[in-house]
This record gives structure tokens, sequence and C-alpha cells, in this order.
């Protein structure tokens, strides 16, 4: 088993978005004629077909929609920090469109307090540099 | 056109266990011949094949053991435990609409070792959709199907008791089953409490067994099946279903994440048979993970939305239960062959010969992955 975090691989249609999270940013992909939202971001816009597309920075603010807490087996990185909380986090924004992280309390001292996450409760966006390119977005609980 | 035009005929299957010595190729074949000499048909009538996009024996390796004759038609499904119904379904089309004559559909595989596990084989760049998800520690397909059990417990207020019923439900008729991986081990609410955690909100008992084995159906013509042995299992009606955002292996990304591809499936499948959710006497629901029965239940209509793990708490589904489901222990205790299991099931239960039969059973339903596109029959006898 791989011993790193597995890393993304980035499409053309997805520069947008991680070059982003480089700066510290959430961005959302646009349709660049009719301006409908989508996650995850693809090449055509599955209302009017049309293939250009812009990225809209968001205020990284969620709700937590839903989330798990992983326990062995796992892959060795994940493994040797289990257990850990990941979610699945509606942007506040575009409610529909829910993006997966990791779920970290601001107060590290609460760091295995589990029960104390609760679903529907505000998040905000930070991101990890886990590569050259990659700053992967995770949610920080209040 | 289909409604009722063909029928699965002979069912045939290995041991089922932790690990079998021989290939994922020796396994198809003793499967597919037990299948064959079930139904009283020989090899070289075969001229129809249906697999899945996950198997690792081609058409023509399998053939050619067997001993087949010239084949008209073969397909794959994609989608693992999406695919079972839909590999079926197409070649029953191409028997009814004349493109083929006698079909085998079989699934083989050795998933018993834990480095046959497909999320230990992540590689350091993801390529496909779950670049979103696995970076950030939402690996397994255990971890997805979590994070919808949670939201539902959420959602209506229930508890990992009100979930334990599905594991022990199904370990009874496993109990009951003599050839179960499971068999001999009963599993107890305490059991299951006491469990240790895979993905919180789930434990080990959510989880379906990592087993080797093979399992295979013959079909032909309902025309044809009148001049058989065995009671032929009508498929009634056969729908498949996509919901518009469904991704392998979950549909977080859709309006509703806790109403995927089987309300679409459910609601097509309906529409193309004479029955309804009342009428069926028996279901077979794919259960990789524990949280798929309920979340079925609720899409097939068996259950207002909500209210499935009440149901199941209060013996919905066991064998005296308003609809028995998985009756030979399904993949959490008979064994995990992509759903294969629950097909041979609901055929054994249309012939009045399961372990845990239902008086008079004459439509079992049987469906695949909730949590993928996927696709059910509707099994109907005489």
């Amino acid at each position: 088993m791989i011993k790193n975090i597995p890393v993304p691989g980035i499409e053309e249609y997805e520069k947008g978005f991680w070059e982003a999270a480089l700066e510290s940013k959430l961005v959302v992909q646009h349709c660049h004629d009719c301006d409908q939202p989508r996650f995850p971001p693809r090449p055509m816009c599955p209302q009017c077909h049309c293939l250009e597309y812009t990225w809209n920075q968001v205020s990284g603010e969620g709700e937590i929609w839903s989330f798990v807490v992983p326990r062995p087996p796992l892959l060795p990185v994940f493994e040797e920090i289990s257990p850990y909380a990941v979610g699945l986090v509606s942007i506040k924004e575009y409610p529909l469109i829910r993006m997966i992280g990791r779920l970290k309390f601001n107060n590290e001292q609460k760091e295995d307090n589990f029960e104390e996450i609760i679903i529907g409760s505000e998040v905000q966006v930070s991101f990890q540099k886990i590569s050259e390119e990659i700053c992967l977005p995770y949610w920080v609980m209040g | 056109m289909l409604k009722d035009s063909t029928a699965i005929v002979g069912i045939g299957q290995t041991e089922f266990a932790k690990r079998l010595e021989e290939s994922e190729l020796e396994l198809a074949c003793r499967a597919i011949n037990n299948a064959l000499e079930d139904a009283g048909i020989e090899a070289k009538e075969v001229d129809a094949l249906g697999s899945f996009t996950f198997e690792e024996n081609d058409e023509f390796e399998v053939a050619r053991n067997l001993g087949f004759g010239e084949l008209h038609f073969w397909s794959q499904a994609p989608y693992g435990g999406g695919a079972s119904c839909c590999a079926i379904g197409q070649v029953a089309l191409s028997i009814a609409s004349g493109i083929s004559e006698v079909g085998v559909v079989w699934r083989a595989r050795k998933r018993g070792d834990p480095k046959s596990r497909m999320w230990s084989h992540t590689e350091d760049k993801v390529d496909d959709h779950w670049k979103w998800s696995r970076p950030s520690g939402l690996v397994r397909p255990a971890d997805e199907s979590s994070m919808l059990m949670r939201r539902y417990m959420h959602q209506y207020g229930y508890t990992r008791e009100d979930l334990s019923f599905v594991a022990t439900t199904l370990r009874k008729y496993a109990n009951k089953n003599s050839v179960a991986y499971m068999h001999e081990k009963e599993l107890t609410q305490e059991d299951y409490m006491n469990a240790r955690m895979i993905s919180d909100p789930l434990c080990l008992y959510d989880n379906c067994l990592e087993s080797d084995g093979a399992i295979a159906v013959v079909l032909v013509s309902s025309k044809r099946a009148e001049k058989l042995d065995n009671k032929p299992a009508l498929i009634h009606s056969f729908s498949q279903g996509m919901s518009s955002e469904h991704q392998l292996m979950t549909d977080y990304h859709g309006k509703d994440p806790l109403k995927s591809s089987s309300y679409v499936t459910a609601e097509n499948l309906w529409k193309l048979s004479d029955y309804s959710p009342q009428d069926v006497d028996v279901a077979q629901i794919y259960d990789a993970f524990s949280p798929m029965i309920p979340f079925s239940l609720e899409a097939y209509g068996f259950c207002g939305e909500g209210k499935a793990l009440e149901f199941i708490s209060e013996g919905g589904i066991a064998e005296n239960g308003e609809i028995p489901v998985n009756t030979s222990g399904g993949s959490l205790s008979e064994v995990y062959l992509h759903g294969m299991n629950l097909v041979v099931e609901g055929v054994r239960q249309i012939r009045g010969v399961s372990t845990s039969q239902i008086a008079n059973a004459k439509v079992a339903l049987v469906t695949t992955c909730d949590a993928t596109p996927n696709g059910a029959i509707l099994f109907k006898g005489e």
C-alpha cells in the first residue's frame, strides 16, 4: 500500500480550483454562458452544453451535511492519524454543492471529541499543502 | 417484449469460504457447469454470456473451458455491486429479442484475502472521481456508505441499536443455511454493540464478508423452460437506474444523497410490472453494507421515508415479517459475490427450496447496490 497521502491528478478543467486553493481560496466552477454552478468540475455545462467556464470565489463557509470517523484497516498514512473525522460539507452559497474534507476543531485540545461534532453546524474552509501543486481543503469547526 | 418471456432455469455455485485454493477461472467453470447440470442443458447449446466489468475471467476463456458453441451475444455490466441484475437483464433481452437462445451469467471472485481489497490499491496519484474524496481520508466504500447512514440516523432519530437488527436478522437466516460462510456463528445484539468500529457509525458486522466463491445462472426463453424439469423463475420485469449525478459509489452530488439510483430503478421496475410492492412475497436486497437494506426498502416502496429502521427493528424483514429479506444470509452472512447469491436465492424461493422458504412465494424481488448506478429484477413463479 502507498505510504503517503494520495494526491489528486489535475485535469485541464480542474486547474482553476487547485490554482485558487494554492492561494487559500475556495472557488466554484460556473458556466460561462448560463452561470450554472457545478461540482465536481467538468468540461461541459449540463444545463446549456457550453464548454467555457469561470471560477467564482465563495466565502469558504459551509455546513456539515454528515461525517464519519474511519478506523483501521486504512491506508498507512490515515491509519497513523486514525481516528479522525471526515465530513461532507454543503457550501453556504450553493447548498446543493457538497465537498468532502477533513473536519478539524479550532481548539486542538478537543481533537478526539467526535461526540461534539454536530450535523448542521457551521464550518470554515482552510487548506493543507500536500504537494507542490495541491493544497487540500479541510473544514474547521467553531 | 421482455415481460415473462425469459426465465432462469439453472443455478450453480461453488463452496463459499475465506480461502479456496482454485483460481477464479476454475471457480467460474465449476459454478457454470453446476448451473448447466441443474438446468439439464448441454454446454454446447450456450450462445450468450453476461458478466461484470469487474470480472477477471474473459468470455473466451470461460467459453473454451466449458466447450460452449458459437456465441451470438455477450455483454458486461459495470459498477460491481450494481451489476448482477443488469448483466442478467441484458442477456434476457438478447434471448427475448431472438439474438440468442441459451444464456449464462456468472461471477467468480477471490475476495477473501485482505490484499484483494480494492481501496488498498489506491495509487499515489488519483485520476478518477475519487480524487475528490480519497486524499481527505474518505478511502473505503465502508466510509462512503457510513456517511449516508449517519445522516439518515440524524434526520430520522435512529441509533446503532436500530441498525443492529439488519445484521442480526440476516445472521439468523445464515444460521439455517448450511452453505453460508457464517452458518455456525450466532450474532447477538450484544455482539453487535460491542463490535469494533470500521467507519463510525458502521461497525464490523455492518460490512459484507471477505470471501471466495463463484455463482452462475442459466437463462432460456419461457417457452423452452416449459420443457425443462426445474420450475422456472420467470423474469417478470427488469430495470436499470442511474440518477443524474450518481457516481461510484455515492450520490453525494445529487439533489438528495439519500435518494439515489434505486429510486430510478424502482419507479421503472414497477411501471413495467403487473405487481406493486404489496404483492412481493420475498426480497433479496443488495447488502455490501447494512445501510443499503433500509435505504432500498424505502426506494422500492416497502416503507415510508425514514421508516425503514423502525420497520426492520420490529421484525419486518425476518422470516415471519411483512417482507422477508436476504433469506440465505445475504452478503453480510452468506457470501460476498457482488450480489449473485441474492439472485440464486430469489430463484430458490420461487422454486420453493430455500433453507428459509417463504410459503407459496410467487413474486420475488432482487435488487443491486443502492450506492451505485444499479438494476433490479422481479421474478415470478407460475
